[in-house]
C-alpha cells in the first residue's frame, strides 16, 4: 500500500477534474483563420499593398501588446491570438491606399489605449480595432477616405481612385450607382465578389460569408447578433431606403456594401464588448442595425457600421444587467407568492 | 418523443464504457476497516464501543449525534483496535473507529422478514433510521430526515435518481441492471413511508438496458413510472431531476419537499429495501473503480471502511502516468492526496485520471465574456460575473448575482475556455460572506 503511494505523486486540485477542450487561444486563432478568405480576396483586388497594410497592422498590434506587457511586468499574452486578431481586423478595415504609419498608429490606439489601459483582454469596453479605426478616421479624414479602384492594383502602381458604392449612393443616388455597375444584377454580383472600392477586407461578401459560416458551424459565434443586426438594417433599408417613398428601398445593396457583413459577423460579435446574455445580444444587434442605417440614411457619413457598434458597446454591460437570466425556479416563487395572497 | 430534461447543462464525454459492463463483484474483505464517525451531513456519531471490544458484523459502533445524523455500524466482525482521527477524502481529520477483521463475518441482528410491506410506515421508518442509511449519491444526507417532512409540507411524489450523470461512474447503472427488483421494492417502501402513490425512476437515455430492466420491474406497478432523461450533466442534480420528471421547479433556496417531492438515489433504495426486509444496516456499497489510470476498472461491493489503496490494488494497481485519484465523479468529486483513505457511505466511485487532460490551477486567463457559462448554467446564474466579482474580493456584490443559488455542479468551469476556476471562486465568495 505504502509503495503505491510513494510511486505516485498525486495532484490535489478542486473539482471539476475534467475540462472542455476549448481554450481562449483556440477561439481567437479560429476567428483569425475565418478571416483568411477576406484577406485573400483583399489581396486579389487591392494587390500587395493591401497585404503590406494588413501585415503592418498585425505586427504593430502584437508589438504594442508585447512592449506594454513587458514594461508593466505583466504576463505576456501575445500567443493567445487576440492582439493578432485586433491587428488583422484593423488592417481589414483600412483602405489599401493609406501610408504605412496609419496602421501603426491605429494598432497602437487599439491595443494600448482601448484594450490594455482598460485592463487588458476581457476588460475593454470598446472593440479595439474599431476604436483604432475611428481614431484614424477622425484624425486623418482625408487619408482614410481615398478609395483605390480594385482592379487597378495588379495593373499599375499609381492606382486610380474612386468612390465607394455607399458614397455614390449617398451623394448621387441609386440610379447613378446602378449606372456605374451597368445593371442591378451586375451590381449585386460585383458586391458579392467584392469587386468594388472599400476597405481591404470588407468588400468581398462571399469571402466574409464563408468565414462567418465556419464560425457559426464551430459555435464560436451564434446567430443572435448577426441576424438581429442584419435583419434590422435590411428592414430599415427597405422601409426608409428610397428617397421620397416608403417601403421602396433596396436592402440587398445595403447589406452587401460598406462594412455591414464584416461588422455584423466579426466585429459586433466580439465576446468582450458585446453582451454575454443571448437575449441581450438580440437587442444589441437591433441597436447596431438601427444606428447603422440611421447614420447611412440621415447622418453625415456614408457608412455607419463602425459608429453603430461602438455606441452599442457602451450599452453592453447595461444590457447584460437588464437581461440577467431568471434563476432556476424564481418565476414559480413569485407565482407561488401571488397564489398565497 | 422529446426526452425529459432541464434548461442548460453540458455534455462531457461520459466514459462509462470503461466500467459499465463489469458486474458487481465483492471486494476482498480487508484486514482492518477504518469507520469514520462522520460519513454523513449533520452531527457526527458518538462512539459506543471501547478499544479491545469484540464486535459483530452489523453491530452499531457509533450512535447518532443529533436529529440530522445516522448511526454507523461495523462492516466486519472482529476487535476494535483504535479510536482516533483519520483523514477522510476531503482531507479533513475525522474521528474514526478501527476494527481488526477476524475473518469470521459473523452477523448480528440479521433476520429475513418477507412480509416487510405489511409493516406500518413508522416501523419501516424506524428500520431505515436504525440501518444508518444516508443518500448514497454522494451528499450523504441522512435518509430518515428526508422521510420526516414537517406536517405542513405534504409529499406526493418519490423519485429514484438513476441519472448517474457524473461521467465514468457506473455503480447505480450496475445496481439497476443487477438489482432492479430491489430498487423498485425500495421505492415502494419509501412511497409507503411517505404515504405517496406516485413514484418515478429517472434514468439518462445513455443506459437503454437499465431503462429496459427497470421498465420490466415496474410492469405491475401502475403507480411507478420509469422516465428516460436526456443525457446531460447535471441531470442527476435534485432540482434538475425533479424538473425533468415532474415539470416542477424547486424555488431558489427551497428544498424538494417544497414542491412535494422526495428524491433518493438508486443505491439508497436498495439499502432501504435491505434494511426493511433483513434489518441489514448500511455497511457496504457499490463503488466504481475506474478511469484511464487504473489497470482493471471494476464495480465492487465494498465494505465501508475499506482503504482505497486496497481497492486500487485489487483493480490491478495504478498505471505509471497517474496524476489524480478522485473520490467520486470527475465533476464534483474530491481529489485525494493519499490512497490511505476509507470508503464511506457516500463514496460512489474511485476515479483515477492520467496526467493528460489535467488543468493546473495557475493556468487560467482573464474572462473573455464569451457567455458559455451563462448559456449552460442549470441554475440560470451568471457564473462569469460571480467569478470576476469573487476574484476582485467583491463578495457582497456577488450576492446580487445570486451567489448562494449556485450548487457547485462545475458545468461553468468545465466549459470555460479561459480555464477559470469559477466554482472555486464561488466557493471562496460563499465562505467570505453570508447569504
Amino acid at each position: 500500500m505504502a509503495e503505491i503511494k510513494k510511486e505516485h505523486e498525486l495532484i490535489v486540485a478542486v473539482s471539476p477534474h475534467i475540462r472542455s477542450e476549448e481554450t481562449t487561444s483556440r477561439i481567437m486563432w479560429s476567428v483569425n483563420i475565418s478571416l483568411l478568405p477576406a484577406v485573400v480576396m483583399g489581396a486579389y483586388f487591392f494587390g500587395p499593398k493591401a497585404v503590406f497594410i494588413i501585415a503592418l497592422s498585425i505586427i504593430s498590434a502584437i508589438l504594442s501588446e508585447y512592449v506594454y506587457q513587458k514594461a508593466l511586468n505583466k504576463k505576456v499574452g501575445i500567443n493567445d491570438g487576440s492582439a493578432f486578431l485586433t491587428g488583422l481586423l484593423l488592417g481589414l478595415n483600412l483602405p489599401s491606399s493609406v501610408p504605412f504609419y496609419i496602421p501603426v498608429i491605429g494598432s497602437f490606439v487599439a491595443v494600448i489605449i482601448t484594450k490594455q489601459l482598460f485592463g487588458g483582454l476581457g476588460y475593454n469596453v470598446f472593440n479595439p480595432a474599431l476604436i483604432g479605426r475611428a481614431f484614424l478616421l477622425i484624425s486623418f479624414p482625408k487619408l482614410m477616405t481615398i478609395w483605390t479602384k480594385p482592379e487597378a492594383a495588379f495593373v499599375k502602381f499609381d492606382a486610380t481612385t474612386t468612390a465607394t458604392p455607399l458614397g455614390i449612393l449617398k451623394e448621387e443616388g441609386l440610379a447613378k450607382l446602378i449606372e456605374v455597375f451597368g445593371d442591378k444584377m451586375n451590381l449585386y454580383m460585383e458586391l458579392l465578389k467584392g469587386h468594388r472600392a472599400g476597405s481591404i477586407g470588407e468588400t468581398s461578401a462571399i469571402a466574409l460569408i464563408i468565414g462567418a459560416a465556419f464560425l457559426l458551424y464551430r459555435g464560436y459565434i451564434t446567430w443572435h447578433i448577426p441576424v438581429s443586426f442584419l435583419g434590422t438594417a435590411a428592414l430599415m433599408a427597405w422601409i426608409f431606403g428610397a428617397k421620397g417613398a416608403l417601403f421602396a428601398g433596396d436592402p440587398i445593396i445595403h447589406l452587401l456594401s460598406g462594412g455591414m457583413l464584416l461588422g455584423a459577423f466579426f466585429m459586433a460579435t466580439d465576446y468582450v464588448t458585446c453582451p454575454s446574455v443571448k437575449k441581450g445580444q438580440i437587442l444589441f444587434g437591433i441597436g447596431c442595425g438601427f444606428l447603422t442605417m440611421l447614420i447611412r440614411l440621415k447622418g453625415g457619413f456614408p457608412e455607419g457600421v463602425m459608429f453603430a457598434i461602438l455606441i452599442m458597446n457602451c450599452f453592453s454591460p447595461l444590457i447584460d444587467r437588464g437581461f440577467k437570466a431568471k434563476v432556476f425556479g424564481a418565476l414559480k416563487e413569485t407565482k407561488a407568492k401571488e397564489i398565497k395572497k | 418523443m422529446a426526452l425529459a430534461t432541464f434548461k442548460g447543462g453540458i455534455h462531457p464525454p461520459d466514459k462509462k464504457e470503461l466500467a459499465k459492463d463489469k458486474s458487481i463483484t465483492p471486494a476482498k474483505s480487508p484486514q482492518r476497516v477504518v469507520i469514520p464517525l462522520s460519513q454523513h451531513l449533520g452531527a457526527p456519531c458518538k462512539p459506543i464501543v471501547t478499544i479491545g471490544q469484540e464486535v459483530k458484523k452489523g453491530e452499531m459502533v457509533g450512535e447518532p449525534g443529533g436529529f440530522v445524523s445516522a448511526p454507523v455500524h461495523s462492516s466486519v466482525s472482529g476487535k476494535v483496535i483504535a479510536i482516533g482521527e483519520f483523514p477522510n477524502a476531503m482531507g479533513k481529520m475525522v474521528n474514526s473507529i478501527v476494527i481488526e477483521n477476524d475473518g469470521k463475518e459473523e452477523w448480528t441482528g440479521l433476520k429475513d422478514n418477507p412480509d416487510y410491506m405489511k409493516l406500518s410506515p413508522d416501523e419501516l421508518k424506524e428500520k431505515i433510521k436504525a440501518a444508518g442509511i444516508v443518500g448514497m449519491g454522494g451528499a450523504a444526507f441522512p435518509t430518515v430526515v428526508k422521510l420526516s417532512p414537517p406536517k405542513e409540507k405534504p409529499i406526493d411524489t418519490v423519485i429514484i435518481n438513476g441519472a448517474e450523470c457524473e461521467p465514468y461512474l457506473t455503480a447505480d447503472y450496475r445496481l439497476m441492471i443487477e438489482k432492479s427488483v430491489e430498487v423498485i421494492e425500495g421505492l415502494k417502501i419509501l412511497m409507503k413511508v411517505l404515504g405517496v402513490n406516485k413514484g418515478f425512476v429517472g434514468i439518462e437515455n445513455n443506459k437503454p438496458d437499465a431503462i429496459e430492466k427497470m421498465k420490466t420491474a415496474v410492469k405491475n406497478e401502475p403507480n411507478i413510472e420509469v422516465c428516460a432523461l436526456e443525457v446531460k450533466y447535471p441531470q442527476g442534480a435534485e432540482k434538475m431531476l425533479i424538473k425533468a420528471a415532474t415539470g416542477r421547479e424547486v424555488p431558489p433556496r427551497a428544498l424538494p419537499m417544497d414542491v412535494k417531492v422526495v428524491v433518493q438515489n438508486v443505491g439508497t433504495a436498495v439499502a432501504v429495501y435491505e434494511a426493511a426486509r433483513y434489518g441489514k444496516p448500511l455497511i457496504e456499497r457499490v463503488v466504481t473503480v475506474t478511469g484511464e489510470g487504473i489497470n482493471n476498472p471494476a464495480n465492487m461491493m465494498v465494505k465501508i471502511g475499506t482503504m482505497i489503496s486496497d481497492l486500487v490494488e485489487q483493480c490491478g494497481g495504478l498505471k505509471d502516468d497517474v496524476a489524480k485519484v478522485i473520490s467520486g465523479g470527475p465533476m464534483m468529486g474530491f481529489a485525494i492526496s493519499s490512497l490511505d483513505v476509507a470508503v464511506t457511505k457516500g463514496t460512489s466511485g474511485i476515479l483515477v485520471l492520467p496526467e493528460e487532460g489535467v488543468v493546473h490551477a495557475e493556468e487560467f486567463g482573464p474572462c473573455i465574456r464569451c457567455g458559455r457559462c451563462i448559456d449552460i448554467c442549470p441554475m440560470g446564474l451568471m457564473p462569469s460575473m460571480l467569478g470576476i466579482l469573487s476574484e476582485k474580493g467583491m463578495y457582497e456584490e456577488a450576492k446580487e448575482y445570486n451567489l448562494f443559488d449556485c450548487f457547485e455542479c462545475g458545468s461553468c468551469t468545465f466549459s470555460c475556455p479561459a480555464k477559470r476556476p469559477i466554482v472555486q471562486l464561488v466557493r471562496l465568495a460563499k465562505s467570505q460572506t453570508k447569504p
